[in-house]
């Protein structure tokens, strides 16, 4: 055979392979998704990774939700009530819950998984705490007895972030809090494929058909968790390019996450619409406390004043309908969001933070600035941050690493010239802020608490308080104190929030429901 | 021959012993912690000795190496970290869609590339020539996740005729799984018919000026013969080595194309496993590509015994 007979006949088949397109019509209605992250540990209690988070709200249930407006309403459960001294909690679960494997949902089960989600969540470790016993009345009614004041027992029970209270059979429940889980049964409204599982390709979920949904429509984490389709496919597609092409070729149905340099160009792609699978987020800058200059209050705020949330957000996020600014702690529109800001505005305050800056004797230390150069979701800021801190008159030393080089260095106290650090940027979910009690990087108990390990003694007497107020005017109040001791003390600086944009395709994909993590039930496919 | 293999299996111990300790050394010296990945921003200080500690990163590293060598000794390459799978597991879900890749990419560089080497030193410094060593050029100079893109734009896009990304399990039909291999394989294979096509041009055109190349052509044998008979069974040695150094490189470049084209095979599973930290994983995939090179270089010495009769181990 000739050169020209190899060559010629290799070219056929590759025209005939290539005209073999793959067929995708299913007679099963299929989603395929592009989660935000490759799903690598599966159990939602042992870590906080947000693509695990939204894994358990597919195929686990919750006692109870947070609806769009951010109210707590009864999921799993059907009547609830509580002593007038609100000491003395009773839950009725609702008739028709079942677990994948046929099994009814119990008191024991839910016991059992609030036991092991108390020992690894920070609020269920409070209410753990504060909790003198929790026992079960009969099969479907259990009671928590407190011995001191808790406020936010119905707040735990629907917590949406980081670590939601799962209910899982009792059997997978008792696994050590320290082990991961290695059964995948829930009760929620899909079953996962075990034997489908291929991390770094997909994850296949199933429609539960015994799945009972709440009569009320869907809201946030709350209401009917009806799922449309019947089968869930989340496609692993790390690469921003390679998501658009796949969405725009129809091989995907929905991208949760648009990274925001791929903005523009699906926004001008006639075959794609935008959604709000989860409607906002923030970042953050975190200062560490337990070495200079930051030690220093007076330098920290210095800091604070160098934060412009415009210029930092526009860096970050380039389209100025995918951000806003928020001098508050807490998001925009939330039950505790305020203007009480102290001296914080978002907006640059160079002159002060200078004068500041020399009336805290601040003696030129370098200030290590820990930039995640690869990491597309956040590597703008850093370099916008360091020059704001250089217009004040701090010695910055930007450091460039990968994000888990990061993440293990933001966890390092030594000083920075002995692999310290200074200071960090990242950024949290809506969930993660809408209370000060569940605002992981508030804390105030020094080496205790989170990375920057801030000591403040009146921030936690301030977060104690909050705990036991009996009244809602109380709790703003106390969230407004919260908000400006924060600042005060120089702990964070909000850099503003985030619109988190869903590609869907067109006249293709519906019915989204808005929530404060990513969930799928409700979502048409024609 | 026998003695040979032998001899070259007994030499591999101790070159794979010193891969698995280094890899051992680069994982636990790089920055990086997988136990702060694994508890995520809640994470305290109890928390992060707990995972730490159920993990054995609380152990000394000679205990750690040690216990990783047992392992290996018990035919095992340890469980991932985050996975908490096998990694022999992981490693044999992923094979599939790399083993079909590069078997392919190998496949269409032979035969575009050796044809073509053939040409080029036939019409030595001629225009085809110059036009084969110009496309060469352009190959191996363009990265290949261009030579990626451009493609999924024009045959993935523009014309719909193949699939912008993911795999298909040969078990699911030779046809989808031909169809998702095409483009990649296409991308991965530019580069290396250029590094083959340049390699058998030098080696035949050396071989063309041989005598027993002037006497072939004085007894009146065709030219293809004279070309494929004498100049290039001649020539297949140093051939065969660029290719076996090829799949080593092809390695390298399978990294990128599978992340281009979002195949689910060994190389995004490297690649998963240094982001995250998965020290067990990276450890048993660098080992297994060892394993893979050293067997591979094996191949060439002893296809050297085919190609040339003169060469006895």
């Amino acid at each position: 055979m000739s050169v020209r007979h190899v060559l010629t006949a290799f070219l056929a088949g590759a025209l005939i392979v290539g005209t073999a397109r793959p067929s995708l019509a299913q007679e099963t209605k299929v989603l395929r998704v592009v989660p935000q992250s490759d799903l690598k540990i599966l159990d939602p209690i042992w870590t906080t990774a947000f693509v695990t988070r939204n894994h358990g709200y597919a195929i686990y249930d919750t006692l109870f939700g947070v609806d769009a407006e951010g109210k707590v309403r009864p999921q799993m459960v059907d009547e609830y009530s509580s002593s007038t001294d609100h000491m003395k909690w009773s839950f009725t679960l609702r008739e028709g819950l079942y677990f994948h494997d046929g099994k009814p949902v119990t008191s024991a089960d839910v016991i059992q998984s609030l036991k092991r989600w108390g020992e690894r969540d920070s609020l269920g470790q409070r209410l753990f705490a504060a909790m003198e016993n929790i026992q079960a009345k009969t099969d479907a009614t259990f009671e928590i007895t407190l011995k001191q004041p808790f406020g936010l027992v119905l707040e735990a029970l629907s917590k949406p972030a980081s670590v939601p209270p799962f209910i899982m059979p009792r059997s997978v429940a008792e696994t050590p809090s320290d082990q991961q889980i290695s059964s995948y049964i829930g009760s929620g409204p899909f079953i996962f494929k075990t034997d489908e599982y291929r991390p770094g390709e997909r994850v296949v979920y199933v429609k539960n058909p015994k799945y009972l949904p709440r009569r009320e429509p869907a809201s946030g984490t709350a209401g009917g968790k009806a799922v449309k389709v019947d089968r869930m496919e989340w496609v692993i597609l790390t690469d921003a390019q390679t998501q658009t092409n796949a969405i725009t070729n129809g091989e995907v149905d929905l991208i949760e996450w648009v990274p925001a340099d791929q903005y523009t160009a699906l926004k001008s792609n006639p075959k794609i619409d935008f959604a709000n699978l989860v409607p906002k987020g923030s970042f953050a800058l975190h200062l560490n406390h337990i070495v200079p200059p930051f030690d220093n209050p007076k330098v920290a705020q210095a800091a604070l004043m160098a934060v412009n949330q415009e210029a930092l957000m526009r860096a970050q996020m380039v389209h100025k309908e995918l951000y806003n600014t928020n001098a508050s702690i807490y998001p925009t529109g939330s039950t505790y969001n305020s203007d009480k800001t102290s001296f914080f505005t978002g907006k640059p305050q160079i002159e002060k933070a200078k004068e500041l800056l020399k009336e805290a004797g601040y003696r030129n230390e370098p200030v290590v600035l820990l930039y995640p150069a690869n990491f597309a979701v956040l590597n703008k800021f850093t370099p916008v941050m360091g020059a704001l801190l250089k217009q004040v008159g701090f010695n910055v030393d930007m450091q460039s690493m990968d994000w888990p080089t990061l993440v293990s260095r933001r966890a390092m106290k030594n000083l920075p010239t002995q692999g310290g650090w200074n200071a960090f940027i990242t950024g949290w979910n809506l969930p993660d802020n809408i209370n000060p009690l569940f605002y992981a990087p508030i804390t105030g108990n020094g080496e205790k608490g989170w990375f920057g390990w801030a000591t403040d003694e009146q921030l936690e007497n301030l977060k104690a308080k909050f705990l036991v107020a009996d009244t809602q005017e109380e709790r703003q109040a106390l969230a407004d104190s919260i908000q400006q001791r924060v600042y005060d003390a120089g702990i964070l600086a909000p850099l503003g929030e985030y619109k988190q944009i869903t590609a869907i395709r067109k006249d293709v994909v519906g019915g989204i429901v808005t929530s404060p993590v990513g969930v799928f039930w409700g979502i048409t496919k024609n | 021959m026998l003695m040979f293999l032998g001899r070259r299996i007994i030499a591999t111990i101790p070159v794979l012993l010193v891969v698995a300790l280094i890899v051992f050394m680069m994982t636990r010296f790089a920055p990086g912690d997988p136990a702060t990945a694994i508890v995520g921003d809640d994470a305290s200080a109890a928390n992060l000795h707990r995972v730490r500690s159920n993990l054995g990163l609380n152990d000394s590293l000679p205990i750690q190496f040690g216990r990783w060598g047992w392992q290996l000794l018990q035919g095992s390459l340890g469980e991932s970290f985050f996975l908490k799978k096998q990694v022999s597991e992981l490693i044999g879900q992923r094979i599939e869609p790399t083993l079909a890749l590069t078997c392919l990419t190998l496949i269409m560089t032979i035969m575009i590339a050796v044809p073509l080497g053939i040409i080029a030193a036939w019409r030595h410094g001629g225009w085809l020539d110059r036009m084969l060593m110009g496309f060469s050029a352009l190959g191996f100079s363009v990265p290949a996740f261009v030579i990626g893109y451009m493609l999924i734009w024009l045959f993935a896009l523009r014309w719909q005729l193949f699939p912008v990304q993911g795999y298909s399990r040969i078990s699911d039909g030779l046809g989808p799984w031909l169809s998702h291999l095409v483009l990649p394989a296409t991308t991965l294979s530019i580069i290396y018919v250029a590094l083959i096509a340049r390699v058998t041009r030098a080696a035949v055109a050396e071989a063309m000026t041989e005598d027993y190349i002037r006497t072939a052509r004085a007894k009146g044998i065709s030219e293809t013969r004279v070309l494929v008979r004498h100049a290039l069974a001649n020539a297949a040695i140093p051939i065969v080595t660029v290719i076996g150094i090829g799949v080593a490189l092809l390695i390298g470049g399978v990294v990128v194309t599978e992340s281009v084209f979002a195949i689910p095979g060994l190389g995004s599973l490297t690649v998963d496993a240094v982001l995250s930290r998965d020290f067990p994983l990276i450890q048993g995939i660098t080992l297994f590509f060892s394993v893979v090179y050293v067997v591979v270089n094996l191949l060439v010495d002893i296809s050297y015994l085919v190609l040339d009769p003169r060469i006895r181990y």
